[in-house]
């Protein structure tokens, strides 16, 4: 079977959930190859890829490929992709990784799909368009298919590879190296899953009233090992930070359980949460539009009812 | 500095909208045209640097006869003059097909900063400025919630998961920006009056040298195989909070092995 690239999304050395979930998709239509660009590649990671079906694993680990934006980790791609002329590449459906699809498409003359939800038998891929309100399929018809794919897509499945490390090296271009990243600034939250990983998100909105009240969403979060999210609102008061606002304009996120506290449920906060497996609304307002998408409402005050179910779900586990 | 801001006509998010059942492509005329709202904001960041900086703005759309009113919007809001790509051969064209159309429009303006939003509202795949960037073989500065030019060098905040990088390249360069760097002004009735006296001009393919081949439905890298109406979500369960409802929903989630 013809190989699968799977560019690894990593942090700190550590291999993100959405990378084993493009391997387990990767294993079902090919025999998957991870790409790691960058320095920091630890044996933990190593051991991390092949557990997850990863036959080959190709490293490139110099510096040069993250201290530019998006550009070298493009020009890597499409290096790989003319010396192995794999069957397709998957990302991740992040903001940098539909950036990186995108490059790599114009590099190789190649369709790509961006915010797949599901991957099928001649790459056919399933979205969720119009803020969930279309189902589509469809397919590359020019190239080799590139296909961002949304986290929490698939359960991620152990299944061994060999992982067999080969290292590549790649001489960057002038125009690779055209924006430099000359700072990363952290602005995270405590050690919460990752906002479009995450199994659970507990988003807070207008209705959380001020910065300080977060908390009460961070503690039911703490209490679900959930990610915290926001809504515009919030994020637009300064209450949270940008990174963690859900919608049209924010993060996209697909978890198990999405519950919204004091959120209206706006059709462009719904465009980033509506896809979630089950949602759960605390609302003061009976018709609040968030009721009609959720799978169980609370028609109440969120500084009540929120602490209290914090409370409950801490004496239960 | 000559700026030139690309905006995009969409559907109003509000309405419903659909894809034709002949051609799979989205309805356009079904439903009322609105600015692609992040669009708003990618002219107002023009404004602003051609106020400290000096310059030209130039409005840039790719869209059929009626995305004039995008232009005119644009106009009003103060940017100096337009260029609308327009041409039947456009219609369906993908992502690939557009970012090559603007490229070769761009490269036919000419430009020192290109600004976009980050993404548009209906296709939402957020690859068209990085599409750009590497047609135009200059500099991705994208996903900017705050930029500064000092002597030909940009220096912007990235968005990204963890908080920010801080990123800088010379121009020429692509710019987009993401909605937390400004707030759109409100064109002023002295601007809306303005508007309709700046110039647009017109082009079709041929001028901009797009090849025919490379555009269009025809042209498109991807399809759309199948498409349908998301199944409706079962009705949920609501109860009132009578002092217990934390209670209550933790009983839900324990029902659904959530805790
Ligand atoms: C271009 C564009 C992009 C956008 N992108 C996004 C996006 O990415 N994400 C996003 O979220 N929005 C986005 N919006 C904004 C969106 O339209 C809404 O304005 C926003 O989602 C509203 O946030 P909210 O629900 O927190 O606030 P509101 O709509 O004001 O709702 C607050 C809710 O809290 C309830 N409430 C108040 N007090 C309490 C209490 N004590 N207990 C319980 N409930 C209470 C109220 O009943 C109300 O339903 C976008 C808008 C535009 C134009």
């Amino acid at each position: 079977m013809s190989e699968i690239l799977v560019l690894v999304d990593h942090v700190d050395g550590e291999v993100k959930k959405v990378t084993l979930e493009l391997l387990t998709l990767a294993r079902s239509l090919g025999t998957p190859a991870a790409v790691w660009a960058g320095p920091g590649i630890t044996d933990a990671a190593k051991a991390r890829l092949a557990e997850y079906g990863a036959e080959k694993i190709y490293v490139e680990g110099s510096g040069d490929i993250v201290d530019f934006v998006v550009a070298p980790k493009a020009e890597l791609l499409a290096h790989l992709m003319a010396e192995k002329s794999p069957a397709a590449v998957l990302v991740a459906a992040t903001s940098e990784g539909k950036e990186i699809a995108g490059r790599l498409a114009v590099k190789t003359d190649s369709g790509v799909i961006t915010d797949a939800v599901g991957l099928g038998e001649g790459f056919v891929a399933e979205q969720s368009i119009f803020g969930g309100g279309v189902n589509v399929r469809s397919r590359v018809r020019r190239g080799t298919p590139i296909v961002a794919v949304r986290p929490n897509s698939t359960a991620p499945v152990a299944a061994a590879g060999a992982g067999a490390e080969e290292q590549v090296s790649l001489m960057l271009s002038g125009s690779a190296r055209g924006a430099r990243v000359l700072d990363r600034v952290k602005q995270e939250k405590g050690a919460r899953p990752e906002l479009t990983e995450a199994a659970i998100v507990v988003s807070g909105g207008r209705g959380v009233g001020s910065a300080e009240n977060f908390s009460v969403i961070e503690g039911l979060a703490d209490a679900l090992g959930a990610a915290v999210g926001a809504s515009r609102a919030a994020t637009d008061a300064g209450w949270y930070p940008h990174q963690f606002q859900v919608g049209q304009t924010g993060k996209t996120v697909s978890p198990q359980l999405y519950v919204a506290a004091g959120i209206s449920g706006a059709i462009q906060h719904r465009a980033g949460m509506q896809t979630a497996k089950t949602i759960v609304a605390i609302n003061k307002d009976p018709e609040a539009p968030i009721f009609e998408l959720a799978d169980y409402g609370v028609v109440g005050d969120l500084h009540q009812v929120v602490p209290q179910l914090a409370e409950e779900v801490k004496k239960r586990k | 500095m000559n700026i030139v801001v690309c905006v995009k006509q969409v559907p109003d998010t509000a309405t419903e909208r659909k894809l034709r059942s002949d051609d799979k492509t989205l309805d356009r005329d079904a439903v009322d045209g609105v600015v692609n709202e992040l669009d708003e904001y990618a002219v107002e960041e023009a404004l602003k640097l051609k106020e400290a900086h000096g310059g030209e703005v130039t409005v840039l759309t790719m869209g059929p006869g009626k995305a004039t009113e995008t232009i005119r919007k644009a106009l009003a809001m103060g940017a100096d003059k337009a260029v609308h790509l327009t041409d039947d051969a456009l219609h369906g064209s993908d992502a690939l097909s557009t970012s090559y159309a603007l490229s070769q429009a761009l490269k036919r303006i000419g430009f020192d900063l290109v600004v976009l939003g980050s993404e548009s509202t209906d296709a939402r795949t957020g690859m068209l400025p990085a599409m750009l960037a590497e047609r135009l073989d200059v500099p991705q500065l994208t996903l900017a919630n705050k930029v500064e030019i000092e002597g030909g060098e940009v220096v912007i905040q990235r968005i990204t998961d963890y908080g920010y990088d801080k990123v800088a390249a010379e121009l020429p360069a692509v710019l987009s920006v993401v909605e937390k760097i400004n707030e759109p002004r409100y064109p002023s009735f002295k601007g809306i009056m303005a508007a309709k006296k700046k110039p647009v001009e017109t082009l079709a393919i041929g001028d901009a040298e797009i090849a025919a081949d490379q555009v269009g439905l025809g042209a498109a890298w991807s399809e759309v195989v199948e498409f349908a109406a998301a199944p409706p979500r079962a009705a949920g369960t609501i109860v009132k909070d009578e002092g217990d409802g934390g209670q209550k929903a933790a009983d839900f989630l324990a029902s659904k092995k959530f805790i």
